[in-house]
């Protein structure tokens, strides 16, 4: 019953439908914004008017020269007349080619810009890049090297390297950036979720004693059945909320690929070509996708999701049957809370980069710190004791500090006025029924 | 039959004893009022018996067995500081609190219908809490409390923050579910609301039971053989001196005599002197001069 008003009433609650829609729709909409940006910034391309009077860069032979930004043209014009009408023409900037010695040698190469305004940073980067190309063209002309002695200059490295303590498992990069990148998201999300989840629990014990509904709840139900449901009712909205996301964010993802597939192929290609992305790569990556086992992955992940919020969300009933309705003590004391899983949090970053080290060890097996921990190593393959030992110190830890809370939980909500100290709450501990 | 019954009840909070070897009994069916000034253990007498706070020592009845927590379904309390959640809807809230003691969503919501139709208030099922006025509040509170139609009833200054009209609606209710068996603790430090409702009463101090048995017995305990005659006439002093004066006023004398029998005489005496008498009566304290005299001690 408790379970079911706490989930109900938040479900239906606006705030609710708001998160949870509108996270899938914003993230859509920043999608949209994205790629609307990308097709706008390029079709601002900013046409200029390139002079040579050297024949440095010989511009008969050049072709259109042109990036996503600027777009040369090759006007039969003086540099002073173009200066004298810039405003009104067609053209953003001037480049001009001064007089100087060029040949297969040249070191530094100058080139004057003239601009309507200020030149922005990304307009002379392009014309750079642009300039130097052809630059390096002409030389490699004039040294006779073809652009196929350059490209055998390069070797793509496939690096696999082997953890030779386990049993012959073999693990290239892109499992290692995969298993880092897996493990630290769902080591953020569970971090989230006690933030946000326990603080949820916390405001509504707050709310029932500062309205003093809380009598009357107690006295037809006992308050640890009180505090249980809470939590209960509130994860459980949490789970629901994760449920529809996990539906509604793959959707998202659909419908933009749908609407913008002709944009996207577009962005793709030309990101692909200009950074020169070996296929093989992406072919690893996709590969050693299938390395993970997400259904066990996904069952663990919902384990320390459940107990680690069970812990700290009984943690933060307990705190907010203390505070009532003084939220200036409410800083201080969520802070206790708040400090075991922000350190959680650095361990957690910390031992992704280093999955075998000591700390890596106790702070996985240390309740406390194991739901955030755990998660972002799990991908790592850690020993099989040590997750097993980890599951077991967790459940104790969780029921632990659920009789913790339940004890300070059923002496404070009653109490009002008077500020408990720590040798109250060592008391109420204590204290049998 | 009792339906309550305290034995040697004890309840500190550090060093301040909240009730003190606390005994008393409530008879079944009975309208019970626990008095005592601010601070005396009232609340946390109420507490014990709804298992809010357990006694550190003695024993609470209910019904002749010890009091435990399923017992509590049986018990209406409305706590003196009121509450409910703000953000939810009127018809939620009570089917909600009723099913908290078992009672089934279909029984919640034909026994919320039947109250909502005493009180005239048939179109506030779907209204949030916070949008009624404190009265409405009040009544709202007042239904939560015995929508599970409790054996039992504690009300806990019950008209405090009602107008007039309100609070007689509620005082109504309260006869009615007395007439029809429940038993009720009212608990009160306004002593003519005791004395008008309370069949019987406890007065508490200090978390002590000082002083406890049906009002009437109280009274005639406490009366110190005053007698108020009114009358047209006149009386001279020779005429009032054998009587033992309290109070003389034209028309209006106060006097002591000793017993009934004593008073008889003195009236029989003072009608000779030709006086003609418009009422005559004991002067029986009031609850709250009891409970002045008796808090004092």
């Amino acid at each position: 019953m408790i379970i079911k008003r706490e989930y109900i009433t938040r479900v239906r609650k606006k705030s609710f439908l708001i998160t949870t829609f509108l996270a899938p729709i914003g993230i859509f909409i920043f999608f949209a914004a994205v790629v609307t940006i990308m097709v706008v910034a390029r079709s601002g391309e900013k046409k200029v008017a390139l002079i040579d009077p050297g024949q440095h860069l010989k511009i008969d032979s050049i072709g259109p020269l042109r990036d996503d930004r600027v777009f040369f043209k090759y006007p039969e014009e003086s540099l002073d007349s173009l200066k004298s009408k810039l405003a009104l023409s067609e053209y953003s900037l001037v480049v001009s080619i001064p007089e100087q010695r060029f040949d297969g040698k040249t070191k530094v190469f100058n080139i004057d810009l003239y601009g309507k305004d200020e030149i922005g940073m990304q307009i002379k980067g392009s014309i750079k890049e642009l300039v130097g190309e052809r630059l390096k063209k002409l030389k490699m002309d004039a040294n006779g090297i073809t652009a196929q002695q350059i490209k055998d200059l390069e070797t793509s490295l496939q690096v696999k390297s082997f953890n030779i303590s386990a049993e012959d498992k073999s693990s290239d990069d892109s499992k290692t950036y995969i298993a880092t990148a897996l493990g630290g998201g769902m080591m953020f999300l569970i971090y989230i979720i006690i933030f946000v989840y326990g603080n949820m629990v916390m405001r509504s014990v707050m709310e029932e004693k500062s309205n003093r509904i809380v009598e009357v709840l107690i006295s037809s139900v006992k308050p640890f059945q009180l505090m249980l449901g809470k939590i209960i009712g509130v994860g459980a909205v949490g789970l629901t909320q994760f449920l529809i996301w996990a539906v509604m964010v793959p959707a998202v993802y659909l419908l933009v690929g749908l609407i913008f597939s002709d944009q996207l192929m577009e962005i793709s290609q030309t990101t692909t070509t200009s950074e020169n992305t070996d296929l093989t790569a992406i072919f690893a990556f996709i590969d050693s996708l299938k390395d993970f086992d997400f259904g066990y992955i996904l069952t663990m992940f919902l384990f320390y999701f459940l107990f680690g919020y069970l812990l700290y969300a009984s943690l933060f009933a307990a705190i907010g049957a203390i505070i009532g309705d003084d939220l200036g003590e409410s800083q201080s004391l969520t802070l206790v809370i708040a400090i075991p899983v922000v350190i959680a949090f650095y361990i957690g970053l910390a031992v992704v980069e280093n999955p075998n080290s000591v700390l890596a060890a106790w702070s996985s097996v240390f309740p406390l710190f194991s739901p955030v921990v755990m998660p972002a190593l799990l991908v790592f393959d850690p020993p099989l004791y040590r997750i097993l030992l980890s599951i077991l110190f967790l459940i104790l830890g969780s029921l632990f500090f659920v009789w913790l809370s339940a004890r300070i939980y059923r002496v404070a909500i009653m109490l009002y006025g008077k500020k408990p100290g720590f040798k109250d709450y060592m008391r109420w501990i204590m204290k049998s029924e | 039959m009792n339906i309550v019954e305290l034995k040697n009840v004890s309840r500190s909070f550090e060093d301040n004893k909240a009730v003190d070897d606390l005994s008393f009994s409530i008879p079944k069916g009975s309208l019970f009022g626990i008095l005592g000034p601010n601070g005396a253990g009232k609340t946390t007498t109420i507490r014990m018996m709804t298992r809010i706070s357990l006694p550190d020592s003695g024993t609470i009845f209910f019904n002749q067995t010890p009091l435990t927590a399923d017992h509590v379904r049986q018990i209406g309390y409305l706590p003196e500081e009121r509450g409910l959640y703000k953000k939810m809807k009127v018809g939620e809230q009570l089917v909600y609190l009723a099913c908290l003691r078992d009672m089934s969503v279909k029984d919640a919501k034909s026994k919320m219908y039947e109250w909502f139709e005493r009180f005239d208030i048939m179109d506030w099922e779907h209204k949030l809490v916070e949008e009624l006025s404190k009265g409405m509040q009040q009544k709202l509170q007042f239904i939560s409390t015995v929508i599970h139609e409790p054996s039992f009833l504690i009300l806990d200054e019950p008209f405090s923050g009602l107008d007039p009209v309100n609070a007689n609606r509620i005082r109504q209710e309260i006869f009615r579910l007395h007439s029809e068996g429940t038993t009720i603790l009212f608990s009160t430090h306004r002593m003519e609301q005791v004395e008008e409702i309370c069949h019987r009463i406890v007065l508490v101090n200090k978390g002590k039971n000082i002083l406890d048995g049906a009002v009437s017995d109280i009274k005639q305990q406490f009366k110190s053989n005053r007698y108020r005659l009114r009358y047209h006439g006149e009386l001279s002093d020779k005429d009032l001196d054998r009587v033992q004066v309290v109070d003389n006023n034209p028309s209006d004398l106060v006097f002591e005599a000793a017993s009934v029998a004593d008073s008889n005489q003195i009236l029989t005496h003072l009608v000779g002197c030709g006086i003609a008498v418009v009422n005559f009566e004991e002067i029986l304290p009031t609850l709250n001069d009891i409970f002045i005299q008796a808090v004092s001690e």
